[in-house]
């Protein structure tokens, strides 16, 4: 028999080209949920790979809080240009415009849990079936229960406690009408794992995610950027310190942290030697012991 | 780079779950391999202490670290298989944490169906119970190479050789009734962290090596493939473009052996053959092809070929192409199984539909015994079934190959998967 050595980055590889092959092969029309993220651009690294030479079978999707990044805009165009990708952009500040959710106030608020609805609607607007995302087992617990095709209910709605056995690699996408699918081919990927593969295949990435000077402000052992869609406490001072983005989300719930890297080599030695997972600087999580579960019930990414 | 972080990037992966009866200990099992290897990060330790300590709990309730669903940590019990990751130096791992209730068997085999290793936990107070059997018996159906026992909770029996023994020897019988081969066993205290990344000094009787140093040694089998070329065809690439107007590739992961540029192969159930012409991903060539690599492949002619067909050598044995199987199933549903009722059969790539033409016999999990004359199958039943297919099936044996020797059964009525199913022939 041949037993041919195969590194872990491989082996990782071939399970997430095989997900989005089974993605494009069993839905009628499939979305890359993109958030300007690095899982998400991983992702549709991947699918660029997967399909070569043909053009992304897959649209994406960017639910825009508003409240982004403009590092983040500007990456995401010029990545749908060189792919010569279909962008389409859902927006939260329509949603809210509509009277479809109503904005939260105070020193806290966050857009995030609004997207939930925007993402829904535009799902059902164009009529996708199947929404693929970069969510990663090992970012959250509840996040590690899911499945790589995760079945939504008419309502967008994760039943964690009856979901579909996954037997193998064989993925049962079947579903009935006004149903659809979250599909997550980097399940099994780890945040170290993303940043070897983006070293490895040489991803260029947004500028955010690597030291910059900046103005923030410390709130709850965290710090936020200072930028007028998060209002600040009377006791928060502005400082400018050398910071980056561990993960990229909506500004409001963003962490950033002190850094001094500037390569992809100084993001891995960071990561090796952390003691903090990345979505301890998530704002978004710290909500309640199951917040990200409650989210996912919704219908969250 | 530091040398250091560069060695992580050629590791090798091994995957691995846990399972076993309620409250054996997998969780914590678990908790104490990320605890002692130092992979849990100090958030996550943190919220795993004040959510203990909210909960009443004396020690820090290791559990909590994978029981994720509120309702898991309502109840104190696993509903879903839960992965996790580590790395040691030598390996890298994704752990399934599989719940032990027998009515969440389904998922149990979810995280099962996977694995290059199975370790069944058993509590060293309770010895060899129902779901040790159930457990053991799947995991050596879905062919998993090897089986770890590990007899926990050591600490609340005194660290004895002898109650030790006595579960090794019920074990065994056991696993010899059912032909279970190569198992092997590891006194623990998932609790107090005996035997499992660092060797105890409460049992220096055993000789053999702390789990985690075994997980980290054991040779990695063949990662769910066989011995020749399969590629399950999943997708049919034709680029819409001038510059690659005569493109076409068939994509897929391959399921064993190994292709070269030049190789004759035949395509299952048409029987047309062709030449290699091109083995590439992202326009990258590859020289060989094989397991578990997803890969491009483009043929010498231009013959019919579509999803759900499989690309196989013409110099290599032959897979079977069958339309009457013999199945071993377990059987996940509440709406039991019936002789007659039709199901959609999928394969990893290929789909048809399937009626049952038997129930052949049942696995009594209690008496071990096989029982025939069964009017139906009931939920988690284990059991051989045959199946007729409305178009001809391309399979290997699942003993042969666990990815073109499986398939799963779909309700037609309700999309929800009922069965996972090992053909045997």
């Amino acid at each position: 028999m041949n037993n041919h050595k195969i590194t872990h980055l491989k082996e990782l590889e071939a399970e997430s080209i095989y997900v989005l092959r089974e993605a494009a092969a069993q839905f009628e029309r499939p979305v890359i949920l993109f958030s300007g993220g690095k899982d998400s651009i991983v992702v549709t690294h991947l699918a660029h790979k997967a399909f070569y030479p043909a053009r992304l079978p897959f649209p994406l999707l960017h639910i825009d809080t508003g409240h982004n990044f403009q590092e983040t805009l500007d990456y995401r165009d010029a990545l749908v240009e060189r792919l010569g990708a279909q962008l389409i952009v859902g927006s939260v500040q329509e949603s809210i415009d509509k009277g479809r959710v109503k904005e939260e106030t105070g020193y806290y608020a966050s857009r995030n849990k609004l997207q939930t609805v925007t993402l829904l609607d535009t799902i059902e607007q164009h009529h996708f079936d199947a929404a693929i995302g970069g969510a990663r087992r090992d970012e959250e617990k509840a996040r590690a229960k899911e499945r790589f095709f995760s079945h939504r209910d008419e309502f967008g709605q994760w039943n964690p406690k009856n979901q579909r056995p996954e037997l193998w690699s064989i993925y049962n996408g079947k579903k009935a009408m006004g149903e659809h699918f979250r599909v997550f081919p980097i399940s099994n990927w780890t945040e170290m794992d993303v940043w070897q593969y983006i070293y490895l295949e040489q991803i260029p990435m947004p500028s955010l995610y690597f030291t910059h000077q900046r103005e923030v402000f410390e709130r709850d052992g965290q710090w936020l950027a200072a930028e007028p869609c998060i209002p600040r406490k009377p006791t928060e001072q502005v400082v400018s310190k050398q910071v980056r983005c561990r993960t990229i989300g909506d500004i409001t719930c963003t962490g950033l942290t002190l850094s001094t890297a500037h390569s992809l080599e100084d993001i891995i030695e960071e990561i090796a030697a952390s003691r903090v997972t990345e979505r301890g600087s998530r704002a978004d999580d710290k909500r309640s012991e199951t917040a990200m579960e409650d989210r996912k019930k919704a219908g969250y990414f | 780079m530091l040398d250091s972080t560069r060695g992580y990037l050629d590791m090798e992966l091994l995957r691995f779950s846990t399972a076993g009866s309620v409250d054996d200990g997998k969780s914590t099992l678990i908790g104490r391999l990320l605890y002692d290897s130092k992979s849990i990060f100090e958030d996550q330790l943190e919220a795993v202490e004040a959510a203990s300590r909210s909960r009443g709990n004396e020690d820090v309730n290791l559990a909590l670290l994978t029981d994720g669903l509120r309702a898991e940590r309502e109840q104190g019990i696993t509903i879903d298989v839960a992965y996790r990751y580590f790395a040691t130096p030598r390996r890298k791992f994704i752990i399934a944490d599989t719940p032990g209730h027998i009515q969440y068997t389904r998922n149990m085999v979810t995280g099962a169906s996977t694995s290059d290793l199975s370790i069944i936990l058993v509590d060293a107070r309770h010895g060899v119970l129902e779901q040790t059997v159930r457990h053991s018996y799947i995991s050596w159906l879905l062919g998993i190479p090897t089986i770890v026992v590990a007899i926990n909770k050591m600490d609340l029996v005194d660290y004895s050789e002898q109650v030790y023994n006595g579960i090794v020897a019920a074990y065994r019988q056991m696993s010899e009734t059912l032909h279970i081969p190569n198992v092997e066993f590891i006194p623990i205290s998932a609790k107090k962290g005996d035997n499992v990344v660092n060797a105890s000094e409460h049992m220096p009787w055993y000789k053999g090596q702390p789990l985690l140093s075994f997980l980290e040694t054991v040779p990695l089998g063949n990662k769910l493939g066989g011995a020749h070329f399969r590629l399950p065809v999943q997708y049919v690439i034709r680029p819409i473009s001038d510059q690659f107007a005569d493109f076409r590739g068939y994509a897929g992961r391959v399921a064993g052996g190994t292709l070269q540029t030049g190789d004759r192969v035949r395509v299952l159930p048409s029987g047309l053959e062709s030449t290699v012409a091109r083995i590439s991903l992202y326009g990258n060539e590859m020289l060989q092809a094989h397991a578990p690599l997803s890969v491009t492949i483009e043929l010498a002619d231009d013959i019919d070929i579509s999803r759900g067909d499989t690309l196989v050598r013409s110099d290599e044995p032959q897979p079977l192409v069958e339309r009457d199987i013999r199945v071993d199933i377990c059987w996940f549903n509440e709406r039991p199984l019936l002789p007659r009722s039709k199901y959609i059969v999928r394969q990893p790539t290929a789909e048809t539909m399937g009626m049952v033409s038997a129930i052949n016999h049942r696995r009594n999990i209690n008496t071990l015994e096989q029982e025939t004359d069964v009017a139906e199958l009931r939920m988690n039943d284990i059991a051989e079934i045959g199946l007729r297919t409305a178009s001809p099936l391309v399979f290997d044996r699942y003993a042969d190959n666990r990815t073109t020797g499986s398939l799963i059964l779909i309700d037609p009525d309700t999309n929800e998967t009922v069965a996972a199913g090992m053909i045997q022939l």
